[in-house]
């Protein structure tokens, strides 16, 4: 029978890769000295797992790079070796070579080789170290079980004492199964012996009480035998007799005796075949053949492609959805194969449960491309342990919410942006701890990063209780960066969003933490582009924070919509203030800087959508007849002039570039009650598309 | 038809014997750790039990000895799956009352050889 | 189903070299019949602001967005207002990041032609009026002369240099 083992690959990358990351938090969950059995424990089985099935699946780098970390492990689970800071940081850089191993095995890619030796030698080095008697132990026990070679002459075949002890039975093995696996070697004669049987009153009928006498001729090895015994060895008693050729005399290997009383001389031995250590050597040395063999076959399996793991339970509600819808559907048939005009009400119920159906069945699908942040959460603990030991600060990390479920879009979009605060945190945030005994703070920093639902929102916020945004500094860069005029009036709030604007950064010095400045205007672009807003908090001296909102799902959006003429566009409600209708006197006509209107103290540019789409014959030409939707987009504030407000609506987002191509100003489309298509406005877009074209040289004035 | 009980907590693993066996014509059932093959072995009998060693919740070696105490087991086959260097754990396994091992890494025709070969 | 979709249906079967053809004013033109996903009757398409003039918009083709080219003035020829024989071909093209579906209002669908490879000839120059680029080879039916288009082309170009613009910005 052969089964394609390529089938299982995927899984067990994905599973290899799931205790991979057990092991990372373990391990920096771990204290050093002091270890949490279960911690330990867990550890341990993940590195166990990812051994054995690479042992498994034939791939031998993996599992004997994998082997010397369990070795580690082993030793620190059962108390031989103390957890020290060291060790724990090579396994984690083990973990990482490891996952990079994996990645490359998976993916057809190169593995880093000479990262791999010095790994492996790294962790040897630590192995082999203080505590490291076990290792030694062993290579000594190789050393001296040399095999002694025994006499030459080939035996023709076995005569084998087989005398189970009572209790074999209840091993579940069968003293007649191992005779009949005896059989298949050669050619067996057996002599039962019912001698130890004894009175029936004192009878077990649990018990054996039979012992064979059996006779084995063929050319048979001994290790043969050995295997077939192996699993009993322990619970019978086993003489195995070479038989030799006529006039040689016969010796006796006892092979195991299950007395109790262990010290009956060993009889005379003769090692007549290769003893286990020689076995195990020779395993060995074939193993690292199909090792280079495997690496060129390890093909196939694994394309990357988009897969997405869904809990059962979410698969169940799918199934059950689709089966009422079913039901739904044939009523509804039915109903119409002969219908008559008195039958109407059932036919709305129908539609109506149809339609409610229809909706629960659209919830349901949407579930399905929801993940747990967790996925995004949990390469910071890493990276907080590393970045902090690199910087000299001591930082706590706290998580909240990390079960708090995300479109898949989401996951895989947001981690860089979180990184890169996260960072910033962490680099600017955090004060050096004798900076924050000074100023009278713990000298154990902290970051929280939480993520919750509010509102039909994910809201992620990382907060830290460093030292806040310096004010001052971000003001005097704005100005000599030219982003703000020195005579401007911004109010601190407004200071503190700059850092958002495009080439910022406040670092003194450029770490290589947080890198040159390129990130808070990339950070907020990304935001926005999953259809979010970003915003600051700070206090000085007690920390600052960033809250992250999105929307809950990229598949469905909350939209406004509106009419200009005969168009119909769609505004998300993410990005709407408010709607306003302006009166003639908040209207201030600049040359050359366009239309702006003022609302309480501020002055907002206007965005005509008709000017900027070219839409001709709009109903409302002066602004006082159409409505101001005050819209905000990467921090930037604008009214959008439009004719009338329609409804609210959730909107199903569908792509215009998967026929056509992007548009600016435009998101997506979606499809309304009536099977028209209506444009979905991308307001950031939309006002970069305004300031291009010069109908917005106002726009700068609130950036 | 033979009913075999298949307990491991990896996935890979746990398919890949759940498959080598059913394609030999075994009744297979899974279960993820310890606890979850006691609760199955107490609801319905079988031929022969595959247990791995390290898991959570409960290991294989607890498993066996708690099966080994059901009466329904007492002469069941439970064979063990180890690594190579696992001599303890086989000597631990003994103690609970396991029939065998088969040791890690194995490829499904020596799974089947064994299985075959404890079936009879 | 119209009398064009069967025959659509019969050469898709046969797997040969078939064209769809359709008129432009007095001009007959084919596309390869293996591109075709539908015909369907012109009606309103929702449209994209700022884009070009032969972009008519895009309309709901079972739940995604097609978008809607006037052939005529993609071609650069004169522009007729609709009217009932008015159709859309909606169009699979292909380009280097995979195929897209279009569709295309041209005058009237006229008929499917078969013919064989040899019988079609390369494109003479045009004295400037029409963008021979466009167009693979002749074809002739009878006593017409069909003009085969090629599709890719027709559809990726001007399009292809814009969002590359937009990727640039």
């Amino acid at each position: 029978m052969s089964i394609d083992m390529a089938q299982f690959h995927q899984v067990f990358f994905e599973e290899s890769f799931e205790g991979l990351d057990i092991m990372e938090s373990g391990l920096l969950n771990m204290d050093p000295g002091t270890v949490d059995d279960e911690e330990i424990n867990s550890i341990f089985r993940a590195a166990h797992s990812i051994k054995g099935g690479s042992g498994t699946f034939g791939f031998n780098d993996i599992s004997s790079f994998t082997h010397i970390m369990e070795t580690l492990l082993d030793e620190m689970r059962d108390g031989r070796r103390p957890v020290t800071p060291e060790a724990v940081d090579v396994l984690l850089r083990s973990v990482d070579v490891l996952r990079d191993m994996l990645a490359a095995t998976s993916d057809d890619g190169e593995v880093d080789e000479e990262r791999v030796q010095e790994q492996k030698a790294e962790l040897e080095q630590i192995l082999n170290g203080k505590s490291g008697e076990v290792a030694t132990d062993v290579a000594a026990a190789d050393a001296t079980a040399q095999p002694v070679e025994g006499a030459e002459i080939k035996p023709i075949g076995w005569h084998i004492v087989f005398r189970p002890l009572p209790h074999m039975l209840r091993t579940g093995n069968d003293p007649l199964r191992i005779i009949r696996e005896l059989a298949e070697l050669g050619d067996l004669k057996s002599e039962g012996d019912i001698s130890a049987l004894p009175a029936l009153s004192s009878y077990e009928p649990e018990d054996s009480y039979l012992s064979w006498d059996l006779h084995l001729h063929g050319d048979v090895e001994k290790q043969a035998i050995d295997d077939i015994f192996d699993w009993v060895e322990d619970d019978c008693e086993l003489i195995i007799m070479p038989i030799l050729p006529e006039g040689e005399p016969e010796v006796a290997t006892v092979s195991a005796t299950a007395a109790p009383a262990a010290s009956e001389p060993e009889a005379p031995v003769v090692q007549a075949a290769p003893p286990p250590v020689e076995r195990r050597s020779k395993k060995d040395r074939r193993s690292s053949k199909d090792r280079r063999t495997n690496n060129r076959r390890q093909s196939g399996g694994s394309s990357g492609g988009g897969s997405i793991r869904v809990e059962i339970s979410k698969i169940d509600a799918l199934i059950n959805m689709v089966g009422e819808l079913v039901i739904t559907q044939s009523m509804l048939s039915m109903l119409g194969e002969d219908f008559e005009m008195d039958r109407l009400e059932r036919l709305n119920d129908g539609l109506a449960q149809l339609e409610r159906h229809t909706r629960e069945l659209q919830e349901s699908v949407m579930q399905v491309r929801m993940l747990p942040i967790s996925f995004t959460f949990s390469r910071f603990p890493r990276l907080v342990h590393d970045l902090s030991s690199k910087l000299g600060k001591k930082i706590e990390l706290k998580m909240t919410g990390e079960n708090t479920e995300v479109d898949k879009t989401v996951i895989e979009k947001i981690g860089d942006p979180l990184v890169h605060l996260v960072r910033n945190s962490l680099d600017h945030g955090i004060e050096m701890p004798e900076e924050r005994l000074a100023a009278g703070k713990p000298e154990t920093g902290t970051i929280n990063l939480s993520a919750s639902h509010k509102g039909g929102n994910i809201v992620i916020e990382i907060r830290d209780d460093g030292q806040g945004l310096n004010r001052d500094k971000i003001e005097e860069k704005a100005i000599e960066k030219e982003i703000i005029d020195e005579d401007h009036n911004l109010t601190d709030q407004q200071i503190y969003e700059l850092i958002f604007a495009a080439g910022f950064s406040t670092a003194d010095v450029v770490s290589d933490v947080s890198g040159r400045g390129v990130g808070m205007d990339v950070v907020r672009r990304n935001i926005n582009e999953l259809g979010g807003n970003i915003e600051i908090e700070s206090d000085p001296g007690k920390g600052s924070a960033i809250i992250i909102r999105l929307p809950l799902t990229l598949a469905i959006l909350d939209g406004q919509t509106v009419t200009v003429a005969d168009e119909t566009y769609i505004v998300p409600l993410v990005s709407i203030i408010e709607s306003i209708q302006v009166k003639a006197d908040q209207i201030n006509r600049v040359a050359g800087k366009g239309e702006t209107f003022k609302l309480r103290d501020e002055f907002l540019p206007i965005l005509r959508l008709h000017k900027l789409f070219g839409i001709e014959n709009p109903n409302a030409s002066s602004l006082e007849e159409g409505l101001l939707v005050v819209v905000e987009g990467d921090g930037r504030h604008c009214g959008l002039f439009v004719d009338d407000l329609l409804g609210q609506q959730q909107v199903v987002i569908k792509s215009l570039e998967a026929n056509y191509q992007r548009v600016d100003g435009i998101s997506g489309a979606t499809i309304l009650g009536d099977g028209s298509v209506a444009l979905i406005l991308d307001i950031p877009g939309l006002l970069r598309l305004a300031s291009e074209t010069g109908a917005d040289s106002a726009a700068k004035q609130t950036a | 038809m033979a009913s075999i009980l298949a307990v491991d907590d990896s996935a890979s693993m746990r398919q890949m014997v759940s498959f080598t066996l059913k394609g030999a014509g075994f009744d297979v059932v899974e279960a993820v750790d310890g606890v979850d093959a006691l609760s199955k072995a107490k609801g319905q009998s079988f031929n022969l039990v595959i247990t791995d060693v390290n898991m959570p919740n409960m290991d294989g070696i607890s498993l066996i000895k708690e099966l080994r105490g059901l009466p329904a087991f007492k002469f069941t086959p439970l064979l063990m799956l180890t690594t190579e260097s696992g001599n303890d754990k086989k000597q631990q396994g003994k103690m609970a009352g396991a029939t065998g091992w088969i040791v890690k890494p194995f490829n499904p025709d020596q799974l089947l050889a064994t299985v075959k070969k404890v079936l009879g | 189903m119209n009398e064009p979709q069967a025959k659509i249906e019969a050469a898709l079967e046969s797997q040969g070299d078939e064209y769809l053809t359709f008129r432009l004013g007095e001009e007959d033109y084919g596309v390869d019949i293996l591109r075709v996903q539908e015909i369907r009757g012109w009606e309103a398409a929702t449209r994209i602001p700022n884009s070009p003039e032969y972009v008519k918009g895009v309309v709901n083709m079972r739940g995604s967005i097609v978008p809607i080219f006037d052939m005529r003035q993609r071609l650069g020829m004169e522009v007729r207002p609709y009217n009932k024989n008015t159709v859309v071909i909606v169009l699979r093209v292909k380009n280097d990041r995979g195929e897209r579906n279009m569709g295309v209002v041209v005058d009237e669908v006229s008929d499917v032609l078969s013919t064989q490879r040899d019988r079609i000839r390369n494109t003479p120059e045009f004295g400037g009026g029409i963008a021979t680029d466009y167009i693979s080879g002749l074809a002739d039916a009878d006593d017409k002369m069909i003009m085969l288009l090629d599709v890719d082309k027709l559809l990726n170009q001007g399009q292809q240099t814009e969002s590359e613009n937009e990727d640039a910005a």
